[in-house]
């Protein structure tokens, strides 16, 4: 009997029903879409702050003293220790490895350099990889400068790595008359100028070259001076800043599961040997502050569009019901208890927030994925477990929506609701 | 009456939302600037600034900034293997300021007391005690003040203060680093200006923090964007449902007037001055309470206040108004053809 209530008021008052299930479907949608934005773009932000370039450092840890001013490096090159090249792709070894978006080693020597007008100068030449494939394992991956440093840019092209081809500063460029398709020699090789590399830094007066050719240059093959790592982690607290020593094995575990800067340079000093990995503050520290700002606002903004979905669902649910309030009255005056009326309309309102939220998370499913497209170029993932949670908040919503308004259309006297007076 | 009341809550979270949009920016831009310099200023020689630069530069900045001169050179250590060092001057107070990320275990406060690199600490000064440097012949005794870290080449240097660096060496600072505050408008208006006052410099902004920056806070603005939009949107939709029932509810008063002979027109005016009325009043109270949120909201993650913004009162006001009307009218309109007599029975 109960069953065939419920079953002939959503046959006979298709339209009302079909409003009211519009009106929770809205409210779900705008929930879903907010909520998969705000639970997403943290790791979305994440990345786009990789184009502040590289937040670790890796140096031999019997490095001699660096002495440089202004990008020249005052240090014969030939001084220090170094790292072997031979260890890198150990990198994408370590735990984190699908964190490091890249990394690019850096080996810089002083040339002297004879332009094709036969005129001479010295400059610094810097070794490295430009989109350089690599292997480790059974893992293959591209890396190098045009992953770690996104604010080189270059006219035509890069140089392909481990080929006697080299991009010049547009600084030192300009001053010596330097074009592309330009030869110049250094130490009696003959290197085709690929393009003109243009970075807003020091480098605009050096020469970046093949990371094998610095190394034939200096006679040094395999050495590699210091290696710089793009990777996306998240932002310290004071648990990340302690001493793993001091740690017992559950806080190092856990301290070692997460992606926390200072974790990821530890175990990238666990790959490569007598290495000494660490943090570039400038860009490490910084991420994490931003990165939490912009997480708050999207939070505190997914609140208020809950809350204002949740509002609009009640309206709705609450002006459904009231305007129902002749039926109840007639209900009531054939004799229906006030439980039973209740339990009628309730289970009505559970089964709009349950459809209606079904098709809510869909379309809030698509939205998300839109503004993905969109902002991100890239698929915004829905969890498979927002479902439940969205429709158990649907449902939960159009109950309370639906209680106040159905309490008070109980509390009208029948006489008035038959007489179309209420 | 809960169409005053849908008015109120979709104006307060209209506001709300508005304000901080038009205020993110700014808020952002300031977190921003913790990642130090997006202004340099250099000789185009590569030589030292003109005396004065420093002055120059705050004096355009006006307030808008933080302006930090550096000034380097290469010592050597007394005697021993004659380490060749890279030390350094500069204003620690400024610097402080600007780069926020040094790694600082105290800060030099008597002359002629350094901050020594976390590198240069280990290989200048393994056992610890002052250093003993000497530059052209100039022999200096530097008090190791504290260590600074920043995984950086500053981890190599020593720094000193400019005026025991500028008695010591006789080198004045050849590079200016500015945090200038602003939209990259505003940078390149500064760095303009800049290049005016100091001719014989180069100014040019930090690609790499001007770039880098311009990328996360756009997609950051986009998000907002959808998501302000989407907000606004379901708040004008609830307005219009509320509305809309409740001048249906209204239906026997419509039917009343008719039946006494008023005119559609007058009972159009009477529903719309009605509606209008409500839109007013709930959006000036949406409003000022949507201020409120706002600055919750703005002490809540920002920790600094949200200014109201005035100018999008009108907006607001303009919005309720105009969905108030149009949920108004709209009702009215599908009645019109409905005889009085039939809504007055009841149906």
């Amino acid at each position: 009997m109960f069953a065939r209530l419920i079953f002939e008021s959503f046959r006979r008052q298709q339209r009302r029903k079909l409003l009211a299930g519009l009106a929770v479907t809205l409210g779900v949608s705008v929930a879903t879409a907010m909520i998969a934005v705000a639970t997403n773009i943290g790791d979305r932000i994440n990345s786009e702050l990789r184009s502040y370039g590289a937040n670790l450092a890796v140096y031999p840890d019997s490095d001699a003293l660096e002495v440089e001013i202004g990008g020249v490096n005052l240090r014969p090159a030939t001084d220090g220790a170094y790292l072997a090249e031979s260890d890198l792709p150990a990198i994408k070894g370590t735990f984190w490895r699908h964190n490091i978006t890249g990394f690019s080693p850096m080996m810089p020597v002083q040339v002297d350099l004879r332009t094709p007008q036969g005129k001479s100068a010295r400059v610094e030449l810097i070794g490295t990889y430009f989109r350089k494939p690599l292997r480790f394992g059974e893992d293959a991956f591209t890396t190098g400068v045009t992953i770690t440093h996104p604010w080189w840019r270059v006219s035509p092209a890069w140089p392909t790595d481990d080929s006697y081809e080299v991009a010049i500063g547009e600084r030192f460029a300009s001053v010596h008359g330097l074009k592309p398709g330009d030869v110049v020699t250094v130490s009696g090789l003959n290197l085709k100028v690929a393009g003109i590399v243009s970075t807003g830094g020091p480098e605009d007066h050096a020469i970046i070259a093949p990371l094998s050719l610095a190394q034939q240059i200096l006679g040094k093959p395999g050495a590699v001076r210091r290696v710089l790592v793009s990777a996306l982690t998240v932002p310290e607290d004071d648990f990340a800043r302690r001493d793993p020593k001091t740690m017992t094995p559950e806080q190092y575990d856990r301290w070692y599961c997460t992606p926390y800067v200072n974790a990821i340079a530890h175990q990238i000093m666990e790959a490569i040997p007598r290495s000494r990995a660490e943090q570039i503050r400038q860009v490490a520290q910084n991420e994490g502050i931003v990165l939490s700002r912009i997480k708050g606002l999207m939070m505190l903004v997914t609140v208020a569009a809950l809350i204002a979905s949740a509002l609009a669902v009640s309206a709705a649910m609450a002006t459904a019901i009231f305007e129902r309030r002749r039926e109840i009255g007639l209900m009531k005056a054939l004799g229906a208890g006030n439980t039973s009326i209740g339990a009628m309309f309730f289970t009505e309102s559970a089964l709009l927030g349950l459809f209606g939220g079904l098709a809510g998370f869909i379309f809030g499913s698509m939205l998300a994925r839109q503004i993905g497209l969109w902002i991100f170029d890239t698929q915004i993932a829905i969890q498979p477990l927002l479902l439940p949670f969205v429709l158990g908040i649907a449902i939960f919503v159009t109950f309370a929506g639906s209680a106040a308004s159905i309490r008070r259309a109980m509390s009208f006297d029948p006489v008035f609701a038959l007489r179309g007076d209420a | 009456m809960t169409a005053l009341l849908a008015v109120v809550v979709a104006a307060a979270v209209t506001t709300a939302m508005l304000t901080l949009f038009v205020d993110v920016e700014s808020k952002l831009r300031k977190e921003f600037r913790n990642y130090g310099a997006n202004v340099v200023v250099v000789a185009r020689d590569g030589g030292p600034l003109p005396f004065g630069s420093l002055e120059t530069v705050d004096t355009v900045l006006d307030g808008h900034g933080i302006a930090v001169p550096f000034a380097y050179a290469v010592a050597r250590l007394q005697g021993g293997t004659q380490q060749a060092f890279v030390v350094a001057g500069t204003d620690f107070e400024r610097a402080r300021k600007l780069n926020s990320w040094w790694q600082v275990d105290s800060w030099p406060s008597t002359p002629n007391s350094a901050l020594v690199g976390a590198r240069a600490n280990s290989a200048l000064r393994p056992q610890g005690g002052p250093i003993y440097a000497e530059f052209n012949g100039r022999p200096l005794k530097i008090t190791a003040a504290g260590t600074l870290r920043t995984g950086a080449a500053e981890d190599s240097r020593v720094y000193l203060p400019l005026a025991d660096f500028k008695a010591w060496t006789g080198v004045e600072p050849s590079s200016i680093e500015i945090a200038v505050i602003g939209s990259p408008a505003e940078i390149e208006a500064t760095v303009a200006k800049i290049g005016n006052a100091l001719p014989q410099a180069e100014v040019k902004p930090v690609r790499r923090i001007v770039e880098a920056e311009a990328n996360v806070l756009g997609k950051t603005q986009k998000s907002l964007l959808a998501s302000v939009a989407i907000i606004i949107l379901t708040a004008a939709l609830c307005v219009f449902a509320t509305l809309t029932t409740w001048v249906l509810d209204r239906r026997k008063d419509f039917a009343v007037m008719k039946a006494l002979g008023a005119s559609q027109r007058a009972v159009n005016a009477l529903f719309a001055a009605e509606a209008a009325a409500v839109g007013a009043i709930g959006s000036i109270v949406g409003f000022l309470t949507g201020i409120g949120i706002a600055a919750w909201i703005g002490r809540a993650n920002f920790h600094a206040a949200v200014t109201p913004r005035f100018s999008v009162f009108p907006l607001v006001l303009a919005g309720s108004v105009v969905v108030a009307l149009v949920s108004a009218i709209l009702p009215i309109l599908l009645l019109r053809r409905v005889q009085p007599a039939i809504i007055l029975r009841g149906e």
